[in-house]
């Protein structure tokens, strides 16, 4: 149900934010997007699409964080990983406590 | 393809299970809460590869199942009209209701289509006029959004015949009504990525605090849950309880405002009844007053409608993860795919179905 699938925007219809249609290319597969959740997305770029319409766009930088994260277990130890480095959303969370 | 395939790397799945093998040294519950990643677990067969000391629990997470029958009714009684055409996701055409469903309704001449977008249902409703188009929104916060869009692309394009039966539910009150039910045996979270990709995941963030679990935001392929899980057996372990993104590329900590706007121009959160759980207060969503004429539960006179839910089904106790699919009576046995007693045994996304699909037996 909560099916989102990578696709990326190949062309551009409209401006209105709301109603900004993208032709959106699904491994060759082109279909209409509907952009309003996306309103500063560009040509070119990858986004998450579910049932018609882009969740987010997909951040490039994080797209291969999956494999950091392995490696940085294989050098530092499950315990002992530098979070915040690969997570920089996190500093914002208050301080975690202990059970 | 692209941002498929990578996460489903069999050498780097490998390494993360041997990691997890590593770190666990004793029994821990995890509850994955959406279906879709469920249905992951279950095809890779992810719950075989883990340490037994991991349980599985299947959440929630699937809107299908989660729609009352007294709602499913509605659909049926609104899609039973013959001015009506009644459009919805696949996933619904076979949900039973207290007597029948969706689809033996088109089986007896009614016009009820399945559309893949709201959207879709919005054009037909543009190139029939004479009819009244109707659109079961059932879905989470994933899905919210394009059903508002599609409220507001209605209402841009002037359509008078145009309504929709608002079925949405949204994730972290359930969360909390698991979280609270006297017999909760959940030590950590795999939160739905899909969802976090509209909301971000601060709302996740006193729950963590106050039930002292870890939440882990989560993806759905194959390389993404078993990172999402490595990270919340690391916290169990260590004996943390925060909310953590593991699915980055996707999620923000302040979600898709943009999205969420689209959302909160259409609707606003009310108490909705959860399928086998019963009523949890927030957590679904109706129209706010502007757009409150596209309601079709209004328009149709069907708001005090009301059914019992029958009683062999225990997908409550499924849905909640007290008892695993294959622990009811009935699965496999009066309950199948081609003759569904549940919802659960409907939707690709229900445990049961997941369970019956992939041949499990714990
Ligand atoms: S197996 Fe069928 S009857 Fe049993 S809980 Fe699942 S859907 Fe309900």
């Amino acid at each position: 149900m909560c099916l989102g699938v990578p696709g990326k925007i190949e062309e551009i219809k409209g401006d209105d934010p709301v109603f900004r249609i993208g032709m959106v290319s699904f491994g060759g597969t082109l279909r209409e997007v509907s952009l309003a959740g996306v309103p500063k997305a560009v040509v070119g770029e990858w986004v998450i699409v579910h049932a018609g319409f882009a969740l987010n766009t997909i951040r490039e930088e994080d797209a291969m964080e999956v494999f950091d994260y392995l490696r940085q277990i294989a050098e530092y130890g499950a315990k002992e990983l530098p979070r915040e480095d690969i997570y920089p959303d996190i500093k914002d969370i208050p301080d975690e406590g202990t059970q | 393809m692209k941002y498929v395939s990578e996460y489903r790397n069999r050498e780097a799945a490998e390494r993360y299970v041997e990691e997890l093998h590593k770190i666990t040294t004793r029994n821990w519950n995890i509850m994955e809460v959406c279906g879709g990643q469920t249905h992951s677990i279950l095809k890779y067969g992810i719950d075989r590869l883990i340490p037994d000391a991991v349980e599985l629990i299947h959440g929630p997470g699937c809107p299908v199942c989660v729609t009352p029958v007294g709602l499913i009714d509605k659909a049926i009684s609104i899609a039973s009209d013959d001015s009506v055409i009644f459009c919805s996701f696949g996933d619904m055409m076979r949900v039973p209701g207290s007597q029948r469903d969706l689809l033996s309704v088109k089986a007896a001449g009614g016009d009820v289509r399945m559309v893949y977008s709201p959207l879709d249902a919005v054009r037909i409703a543009n190139e029939n006029p004479e009819r009244e188009v109707v659109f079961f929104a059932v879905g989470f916060e994933t899905t919210a959004p394009v059903t508002a869009a599609a409220v507001l692309r209605a209402d841009a394009l002037g359509l008078s015949n145009f309504s929709m039966l608002a079925a949405h539910v949204l994730v972290p009150p359930a969360i909390e009504a698991v979280l609270s039910s006297p017999g909760c045996r959940i030590q950590g979270f795999l939160a739905a990525g899909h969802v976090c990709s509209v909301m971000g995941y601060t709302e996740y963030e006193p729950l963590a605090e106050k039930y002292k679990v870890p939440i882990v935001v989560t993806g759905f392929e194959p390389l993404d849950i078993l990172e999402g899980l490595h990270m919340c057996v690391t916290q169990l372990e260590k004996g943390t309880y925060r909310v953590e993104n593991q699915y980055h590329r996707s999620v923000t900590r302040g979600g898709n405002q943009d999205a969420v706007a689209l959302i909160n121009r259409v609707f606003r959160p009310s108490d909705r009844k959860w399928r086998g759980i019963g009523e949890i207060p927030g957590s679904g969503l109706e129209f706010t007053e502007d757009y409150s004429s596209f309601d079709a539960s209004v328009r149709f006179g069907v708001e005090e409608m009301s059914v019992e839910e029958p009683s062999e089904c225990i997908s409550g106790l499924v849905l909640t993860g007290e008892r695993k699919p294959d622990q009811c009576p009935a699965f496999g046995e009066a309950c199948t795919p081609q003759h569904p007693l549940g919802a659960p045994m409907v939707s690709t996304e229900g445990a049961c179905a997941a369970y019956f699909r992939y041949r499990r037996t714990t």
